[in-house]
């Protein structure tokens, strides 16, 4: 699959020179072209120019499609950089004398970390005021009893706080229960690698060390070294409905996968409404605010339908099999409400518990008392469910800690759910 | 494995011929990374789904290079032991008693005596930093998704000097460094500082043309009326919406079992009698048998028609 590239463009083409790279020239050209890059979002570092000038000079210039591919072996370094760079190629190159100007001339506004310097500085200025605020407010103004009194209401505050409902929270309750979130950690029960270390009480004879402290005697005392297999947390994926119906918790959600992405390594996280959408990367950016900028740039339904069917369907066709390897638990989080009504949901949705170690569902209808899995979409969901919570409010992502600590067996509990609701339904 | 080991090639032509000789039809922005990476010295990271081909470039640079091909098969749990070296403790083991029959009391002297070279056991990433007839070998890092970060930080440090370090003996350099080929199923993002050391490609499916040209190398026994529809169809199968798609060398496999059945010409029964051959998930079989493949069939072969 070439790409559909113009004929070069006569003497603006990289072979102005005749086959030849031509010394300097060229290689400044490679830069700003690198720069270019840069500056359209591809991860390009000083090594990478360096490599490329080397590998130009190497592959020659006689065509314009190894001249392509010479950079784009460099300077891709994912599949999905190849559109990127396929367009700034197209662009920089038929005339690169002209843009090398422009470029010159636009270097100082294109770079991208003066782009958004406005908007992040706007950000970091109204934090340092809240903060200063926030420090004159903590000062001890009055006497140690006014503070007792002070203290004891912030504690039944924070009780109140943890059993409200997100949805009936003011915008203050909500700010607060964010940094609650924040501060969250959750504990996901470890499994067996088939890897191993040392370890005096293992139960696997470690021969390698056996044999060297064995040498320190000389050979007479054999004394068995032991090794057992380290265990580790398994990969966490996060599927997150952002429709209409689930808009409050949603944002309440995307915080606390914020939370949980900066605790552990190995969390994914998408969030679906119309279509799917990966925020791994975006949700790895220390800075909440910022994160969340990204993702509400990228992501395009926010609040709109919902097609779980469609949308667990490109999860197991493109995501699956690249995220939940190595026994992953799977958090759905979605009221079950489907647009489609359900339609080839209950397929998806096998395969995904079939893929997966662990699959729990976070519902936040299950707050209700008298929940009965009455739309098609809940019916289609709940039999491939190892686990049933409700989400919202903080004690119920309190809660979680349980389910996650418990992989030992799958319990499909949703199954059980369901028969129940049947069985009623009979009578 | 041919014997006398053969000059790297001097352009992407050359690159292009050289893989043709040993029948890997590559388009010409595999062979141009390939190129390069075999002049810049640096590890070729190919990607791709699986069956595309990808751990067959590292087969035949080997051989048409004359190279020895080391391959180091990844999975989850692989550690030093398995993937560097490893001590061979019966033989160190005997190697005491034998000095202690001897009457030998020296620990240091034994010590010495017993890690060295001999006792070592090489494992493929040590066995890659030796040259073999003054060559330096391949070394063929297949589905490196499968392993676990702890070991993709190892290979890491490998990779960028190409210099192992055995306690015992000291640190074991290459006096060449190897031609390395890292494939991935992308079945685990592979982190970026490693792909940052390598030349990157995605190995797609071939279009039909080249897939034509790989089937009769690779099978080229078969009636061209049969691997056109059989391109055609294979063809028609990646643009719909399957679990797994069939790969190259589902076709190549497709192509060889419907020659040994005498197959001339595709039809509807032949085809779903062997679907497994090319399909290996039980709902996309399902969602192809009968009329679907008729239908993907008839158009097949009115397409042919059409072209003459």
């Amino acid at each position: 699959m070439s790409p559909d590239m113009p004929p070069a463009a006569g003497a603006g083409g990289p072979e102005r020179d005749g086959g030849s790279t031509g010394g300097g020239r060229f290689a400044e050209n490679i830069m700003y072209f690198a720069r270019a890059l840069r500056a359209a979002g591809l991860p390009v570092g000083p090594g990478q120019m360096l490599d490329a000038i080397r590998a130009v000079e190497i592959a020659g210039l006689r065509r314009r499609d190894d001249f392509y591919w010479t950079l784009h072996a460099i300077f891709v370094k994912r599949r999905d950089q190849k559109e990127l760079f396929d367009q700034a190629f197209q662009i920089f190159w038929r005339n690169p004398e002209l843009l090398e100007k422009m470029m010159s001339l636009l270097m100082p506004v294109v770079h991208p970390d003066i782009e958004e310097t406005p908007a992040e500085k706007k950000k970091a200025m109204r934090r340092v005021a809240e903060a200063l605020a926030r420090a004159q407010e903590d000062q001890p103004v009055g006497e140690k009893k006014e503070l007792e009194v002070d203290m004891s209401l912030t504690v039944s505050d924070e009780e109140r706080l943890q059993a409200k409902d997100f949805e009936d929270m003011t915008a203050e309750e909500l700010e607060r229960a964010r940094k609650a979130i924040q501060r969250m950690r959750l504990p996901l029960a470890d499994i067996k690698t088939r890897r191993f270390a040392p370890q005096a009480h293992g139960r696997r004879v470690d021969m390698r060390r056996s044999f060297r402290s064995t040498l320190k005697s000389g050979g007479d005392i054999v004394k068995l070294e032991h090794r057992a297999r380290v265990r580790r947390h398994p990969p966490l994926v996060i599927l997150c409905d952002i429709s209409g119906s689930m808009e409050r918790y949603s944002r309440m959600m995307l915080h606390f996968m914020h939370a949980v992405t900066n605790d552990r390594d190995r969390v994914h996280s998408f969030v679906f409404g119309t279509r799917l959408t990966n925020i791994s990367r975006h949700l790895r950016h220390r800075d909440i605010d910022l994160a969340l900028e990204r993702i509400g740039d990228q992501v395009q339904d926010w609040s709109g339908g919902t097609r779980i069917g469609a949308t667990l369907a490109e999860f197991n066709q493109y995501w699956s099999r690249r995220v939940l390897g190595q026994g992953a638990v799977v958090l759905l989080i979605t009221d079950g409400l489907d647009r489609d009504a359900g339609e080839g949901l209950e397929k998806e949705m096998e395969r995904l518990h079939k893929s997966c170690r662990r699959l729990i569902w976070l519902n936040p209808l299950l707050r209700y008392d008298g929940f009965k899995p009455r739309a098609r979409g809940i019916r289609a969901i709940l039999p491939h469910v190892d686990e049933f919570l409700p989400v919202h409010n903080l004690q119920s992502l309190g809660d979680l800690t349980a389910a996650l600590s418990d992989l030992g067996r799958r319990r499909n509990a949703g199954a059980g759910i369901m028969a129940e609701a049947e069985a009623e339904a009979q009578t | 494995m041919s014997d006398a080991p053969r000059a790297l090639p001097e352009t992407i032509d050359a690159t292009v011929e050289l893989l043709s000789q040993g029948d890997y039809v590559a388009d010409r922005s595999l062979a141009t990374v390939a190129f390069l990476s075999l002049r810049m010295g640096r590890p070729i990271f190919l990607e791709g789904e699986a069956g595309v081909g990808k751990t067959e470039i590292a087969k035949v640079l080997a051989h048409s290079l004359g190279r020895k091909l080391v391959r180091l098969q990844c999975y989850e749990g692989l550690d030093t032991a398995s993937a560097v070296y490893e001590w061979n403790y019966a033989r160190q083991m005997l190697e005491i008693r034998l000095a202690e029959a001897a009457g030998e009391t020296d620990r240091e002297k034994l010590a010495r005596g017993i890690f060295t070279e001999e006792f070592l056991i090489r494992r493929p990433l040590l066995q890659a930093l030796e040259s073999h007839n003054g060559a330096a070998p391949v070394l063929l890092i297949d589905e490196l998704d499968r392993t676990d970060e702890p070991f993709e930080a190892y290979l890491l440090e490998v990779l960028s000097d190409y210099q192992i370090t055995i306690p015992e003996i000291g640190t074991i350099k290459a006096a060449e460094p190897p031609i390395v080929v890292i494939t991935s199923n992308r079945t685990r993002e592979i982190h970026d500082a490693l792909k940052r050391r390598c030349l990157y490609h995605w190995v797609d499916y071939p279009s039909a043309e080249r897939e034509l040209e790989i089937l009769a190398r690779k099978a080229p026994g078969a009636p061209e009326r049969l691997t056109r529809e059989i391109v055609g169809f294979i063809q028609a199968l990646r643009k719909m919406d399957l679990f797994k798609v069939p790969g190259v060398a589902e076709t190549i496999d497709w192509t060889k079992a419907l020659s040994e059945l005498d197959v001339i010409a595709l039809d509807p029964e032949t085809v779903n009698n062997t679907l497994g051959v090319i399909l290996k998930y039980q709902d996309d079989i399902a969602k192809m048998q009968g009329s679907e493949a008729a239908r993907i069939l008839r158009q097949v072969q009115a397409e042919a028609a059409a072209l003459g």
